[in-house]
């Protein structure tokens, strides 16, 4: 006999002729519930940062079962749920649209040199007080 | 302060968690879908949890055994849970109308406690408030969920679960010997209270499900003086079974 492997070690354990068990039917298109995107927010005032999604039939239930898949570990203060049809996206075709901005690193925040600025000033306080 | 009482009710609601808490753990890897899978068994740990702190009360100010000793090593004619929690899960149907009217009876309860006289249950009733408020929201939105908004089959299993669970939750509330002394030195407000904050607490969620509530009906008694179902013994056999193996084994 052989014996039916599977990664659920119960089923494994149950001794499971392979060759007797029927053929799995297949599943029907769209058997699972909608998703909803699931937003996170870790302290009151941060912003809610996307998590992940959950599947449920609707807001209320999706609500729910992201208040526990991504609520309970590590501090949450409120959850949003969006359902992922009413997210508007660009076409991941259109990713190009963004290609000049690396050359014109003046439009990034990092080109903005303001850190050199504070420290100027910090220094120049502290020497004030020194002398 | 009347510690015989005090220990009578800190066993009862131990050990309705105790075994609410394996009950519920069984549907662990078995659950309707991944998220409730998830979520149902998180709600079986925070029960236990709640079993293991009441076992803690007992072992600190009443000099009971340790918690693993109460929870383990008791024989069933010493436990005191309702005969509500011993039942079998059934289906999904049942474990969630038995979620439901068993958490909206321990808000009540612990509601309560967080006024009780008896500081280690009022300190722990602020504790666990966020914990009891949340399987409440959980059992609710399921209840609603599958009385209102689901198919005609869920909402007619929906209805006989709850008139099947009915005269065991009814059972929840068995007054014992201490709910005089324990109402007399306001340590906790009694059954019959809690019962009837209960009743008024479920209704409306009831009502918005569309599900009717149950005639009244005899109450299933005798868990709280050590008289048990028949699920009982296997359960603890079960549950006790790794543990009696090697009591003093670290984990």
């Amino acid at each position: 006999m052989a014996r039916m492997i599977s990664l659920d070690p119960r089923v494994t354990r149950m001794n499971i002729d392979a060759e007797s068990a029927p053929e799995l039917e297949p599943k029907p298109e769209l058997d699972q519930f909608q998703t909803y995107e699931v937003f996170h927010q870790a302290k009151t005032g941060a912003h809610h940062m996307h998590v992940g999604i959950v599947h449920a039939p609707n807001s209320d239930m999706a609500l729910l079962m992201a208040k526990e898949q991504y609520g309970r570990r590590g501090q949450t203060v409120n959850i949003w749920v969006v359902n992922t049809r009413d997210i508007v996206a660009m076409a991941t075709a259109d990713a190009d649209v963004f290609a000049t901005t690396p050359e014109k690193t003046y439009r990034d925040v990092g080109a903005y040199m303001v850190r050199n600025k504070v420290e100027a000033y910090k220094k120049q306080q502290k020497e004030g007080q020194d002398s | 302060m009347n510690t015989e009482a005090c220990q009578d009710l800190l066993f009862r609601m131990a050990d309705d968690e105790l075994i609410l808490a394996h009950r519920h753990s069984e549907w662990t890897g078995l659950g309707p879908l991944l998220e409730e899978d998830i979520a149902f068994s998180s709600i079986a740990q925070d029960k236990l949890g709640h079993a293991q702190a009441l076992y803690t009360i007992l072992h600190e100010h009443f000099g009971q055994a340790d918690p693993d000793t109460l929870a383990f090593m008791r024989n069933e004619i010493d436990m005191r849970c309702s005969h509500f929690v011993e039942l079998p899960n059934g289906e999904y149907d049942f474990s969630l109308i038995r979620h439901f009217l068993f958490d909206a009876a321990e808000y009540m309860r612990w509601t309560a406690l967080a006024q009780s006289s008896f500081e280690p249950l009022a300190k722990l009733a602020v504790k666990i408030r966020g914990e009891l408020k949340y399987h409440v929201y959980h059992a609710q939105t399921w209840v609603k969920q599958l009385g209102a908004q689901g198919s005609e089959e869920s909402h007619a299993r929906m209805q006989t679960a709850l008139r099947e669970a009915w005269p065991y939750a009814l059972g929840m509330f068995e007054q014992t010997d201490a709910d005089a002394s324990l109402i007399a030195e306001s340590v906790f407000i009694g059954e019959s209270e809690v019962c009837q904050q209960w009743l008024a607490f479920i209704t409306p969620t009831l009502q918005e499900a569309n599900l009717v509530l149950p005639e009244q009906s005899e109450p299933v008694y005798g868990g709280r003086k050590g008289y048990h179902t028949e699920h009982l013994q296997p359960l603890l056999t079960e549950m006790t079974e790794v543990y009696r193996i090697d009591p003093s084994a670290q984990w």
